[in-house]
């Protein structure tokens, strides 16, 4: 069986790995589908809802990072129904907990922040929840602010994926969803974090920081994690 | 018939207030208030945030002097972090706050009260602003803005951005000044020497016109704060927290230890306000009302520690006494310390370590609880936090120089009042007066009340039975 299959992205034919998702099979071919949860290296979840595509045929719009490309397929990546519909997540998102984002770690250096400025999101139409949130400062190099947090699961995914310490979680269902640590305990306490700060660099908000860094100070290295998912093979 | 006078805005000042002014039937001033309105709950909000957040929040309280807010708060997580930062930050922490004192005590000056100084109290106040200046004294409001600029541009030249410079942190700086920058700064350093020379000149010279001001201005006896250097030198950045009282003979207190300001200063409640007005605590309140900023700061150093400011101040004192009590020579004592603060910019770039790499202690929380104190271009400004082991807020407090000076000035609103609010008519001439006394402590009120953005004060008017007489209003600017 040939190794390579045949899709249509926006009209255009490409070619692309049997058994890539519809989000690599764009980027291998140069075309950008936004995404804050998916990540190079990790199991894709389809948490964030931002890499949404239409698919010829299908009518309902689906989460790219998480859909196989397959044959013949024809997927549209940009449209104004996209566009619009990310837009509206992105403002779901930054309405749902306390994006301060003059005053984050993250500042400047934000995935969420950066993605709400390429789709034009300028205000948020919905009202802010502003949920008092706590920030776990337990760890001795490490901080959690949960206020910052989108439940992407990247941390959960790559301490478990990668390290293989399995620290993290999701608690709770729906809008009370947090993130968790080893059945609440707080992050000191942890019994099986390494410290090796994987968690940290693939957050893509201020959620998870390294204590110490004043506002603006936060620069993940995304990079390396991927590189070194690369080299164990991990994830996919 | 008793009147009530409320100025509905006091413009060129920041912030948000009010003054009241009670007639008797005779028309005549019975008692004044100066109100603050207050944004409650700052304390609260910062509950559970790491303490090395504090200090890019709370510059974020105010956008007048973020930079003093900035370093009062990297001092008081140093003391939580329990280092000494590296000489070379500690030098550039002060170059930046010099360059924000220029530029604030410029502001003041040129921008918001040389239209009362050069155009008078009585001109048409439609004119009375930097526009009005800009038409009568174009040199002079050139040189306001150059300085300022001056000022700006330093600041921008160290950390970047000019409003809320992330560049302060705790343990120190976060990267060194490189010698273009600090060539940069030095080449302009001369500009503005020579325009605070004119401006300090040109104010001499308009003294004598102010002789009723000058006597009515919070020309009253009060205490004095600020810092100094052990050797009685003017500190802006860091230093020892000396009280003053001219009626005792002089020092009365050294507050060396940040932490120990409890000691001495009390926070009373003023009915009418929810500024809080702090007093010296040893003689209770209100007796213990002392006045912090400019003015104060000349009167608690021994000298300035610089050449040209030293002359300035030689000549300060010999026209004035040692201790200046009329508050209307705030300004003459801003333009002394603008070159001050210029002569001390100079200094710290001409020195050999100040492009000096290591500008950053890191450490952990070694002490649970930490305050930092420096001089805001209106005077002491007091960060006092306490945090968990882990780092986490539990509680903090702020005294803010508008603060200090809360006392002083609701005495100081009275006084003039009193002189020159006369009458059933209210006279523009008379509130601007009023408004100009409260300008000329250059108060800070948005960051005094932690709320955001600015509003200009209002003064009202009201007759004995309580009923409003008068609002008058003037445009913001
Ligand atoms: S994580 Fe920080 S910078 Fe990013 S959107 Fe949230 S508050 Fe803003
Ligand atoms: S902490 Fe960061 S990485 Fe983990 S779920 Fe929240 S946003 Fe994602």
């Amino acid at each position: 069986m040939d190794s390579k299959i045949t899709i249509r992205i926006d009209g255009e034919l490409v070619k692309t790995d049997r058994g890539a998702s519809i989000f690599e099979a764009a980027k291998a071919n140069g075309k950008h589908i936004p995404g804050l949860c998916n990540m190079k290296g990790l199991k894709p979840v389809g948490a964030c809802r931002l890499c949404m595509v239409e698919v010829a045929g299908v009518n309902r719009l689906l989460p790219s990072c998480t859909t196989p490309a397959q044959e013949g397929m024809s997927v549209t990546i940009r449209s104004a129904r996209l566009d619009a519909y990310r837009k509206q997540a992105l403002e779901l998102l930054l309405s749902e907990r306390n994006h301060v984002c003059a005053v984050c770690v993250s500042n400047g250096h934000c995935e969420l922040q950066s993605l709400a400025t390429a789709l034009g999101v300028t205000n948020v139409r919905y009202g802010y929840r502003y949920p008092k949130l706590g920030v776990d400062l337990s760890h001795p190099r490490y901080v959690l602010d949960h206020n910052r947090c989108i439940l992407c699961t990247r941390c959960v995914r790559v301490c478990a994926e990668v390290e293989g310490a399995h620290v993290w979680d999701i608690a709770g269902r729906g809008i009370h969803s947090m993130l968790t640590c080893e059945m609440n305990r707080t992050w000191g306490a942890s019994r099986n974090c390494t410290s090796c700060g994987k968690c940290v660099q693939v957050c893509p908000t201020g959620a998870l920081a390294e204590k110490g860094f004043a506002v603006e100070e936060m620069i993940k290295r995304t990079a390396s994690v991927e590189r070194l998912t690369a080299v164990r093979g991990g994830g996919r | 018939m008793g009147k009530k006078i409320v100025i509905p805005h006091i413009t060129r000042i920041e912030g948000h207030g009010k003054v009241s002014i009670h007639l008797n039937d005779a028309g005549e001033v019975t008692s004044t208030q100066f109100h603050v309105t207050q944004v409650r709950g700052f304390e609260k909000f910062v509950e559970g945030r790491p303490y090395y957040e504090m200090p890019s929040i709370t510059a974020r309280i105010c956008g007048i002097c973020p930079i003093s807010h900035l370093l009062a708060s990297v001092k008081a997580c140093d003391a939580i972090m329990a280092v000494r930062i590296p000489k070379t930050a500690e030098m550039l922490r002060e170059l930046l706050h010099c360059a924000q004192i220029v530029q604030s005590h410029a502001l003041s000056f040129f921008h918001l009260s040389s239209p009362d100084l050069l155009l008078g109290m009585d001109s048409d106040p439609r004119k009375r602003n930097i526009v009005g200046i800009l038409e009568k004294h174009p040199d002079l409001a050139r040189d306001g803005i150059a300085l300022r600029k001056f000022g700006q541009l330093a600041i921008e030249r160290m950390a970047g951005e000019r409003v809320h410079p992330s560049w302060t942190v705790p343990g120190g700086v976060n990267a060194p000044l490189t010698s273009d920058s600090r060539d940069a700064i030095l080449s302009e350093i001369n500009i503005a020497k020579s325009i605070i020379r004119r401006a300090i000149k040109l104010f001499v010279s308009i003294i004598d016109r102010f002789e009723a001001e000058i006597e009515s201005f919070g020309n009253e006896p009060t205490m004095y704060a600020g810092l100094v250097s052990a050797s009685g030198d003017l500190r802006l950045y860091d230093g020892i927290l000396r009280f003053r009282d001219p009626a005792a003979g002089g020092t009365i207190a050294d507050v060396e230890d940040p932490l120990d300001y409890a000691n001495y200063i009390g926070e009373g409640v003023l009915p009418h306000s929810y500024l809080k007005a702090p007093y010296f605590k040893p003689r209770g309140f209100p007796e213990g009302n002392y006045r912090v900023g400019p003015l104060a700061r000349l009167n608690v150093a021994e000298r300035c520690g610089t050449p040209e400011a030293d002359e300035e101040l030689a000549e300060y004192r010999q026209r004035l006494g040692r201790d200046v009590q009329s508050s209307f020579f705030y300004h003459y004592a801003r333009l002394i310390e603008a070159m001050y603060g210029v002569e001390r910019m100079e200094q710290l770039l001409n020195h050999p370590k100040i492009l000096d790499t290591h500008v950053r202690a890191r450490a952990d929380v070694n002490a649970l609880e930490g305050a930092g104190i420096a001089e805001a271009p209106r005077g002491v400004l007091i960060h006092h936090y306490k945090v968990n082991e882990s780092g986490a807020m539990t509680w903090a407090n702020l005294i803010i120089a508008t603060g200090h000076n809360n006392l002083a000035m609701n005495r100081a609103v009275d006084q003039v009042a009193k002189r020159f609010v006369k009458g059933e008519r209210i006279e523009e001439g008379m509130l601007n007066r009023v408004q100009a006394v409260v300008r000329a402590f250059d108060p800070c009120l948005s960051c005094s009340t932690h709320a955001l953005g600015q509003t200009p004060l209002v003064i009202e008017l009201y007759g004995p039975d309580g009923e409003a007489l008068d609002r008058v209003s003037t445009d913001c600017d």
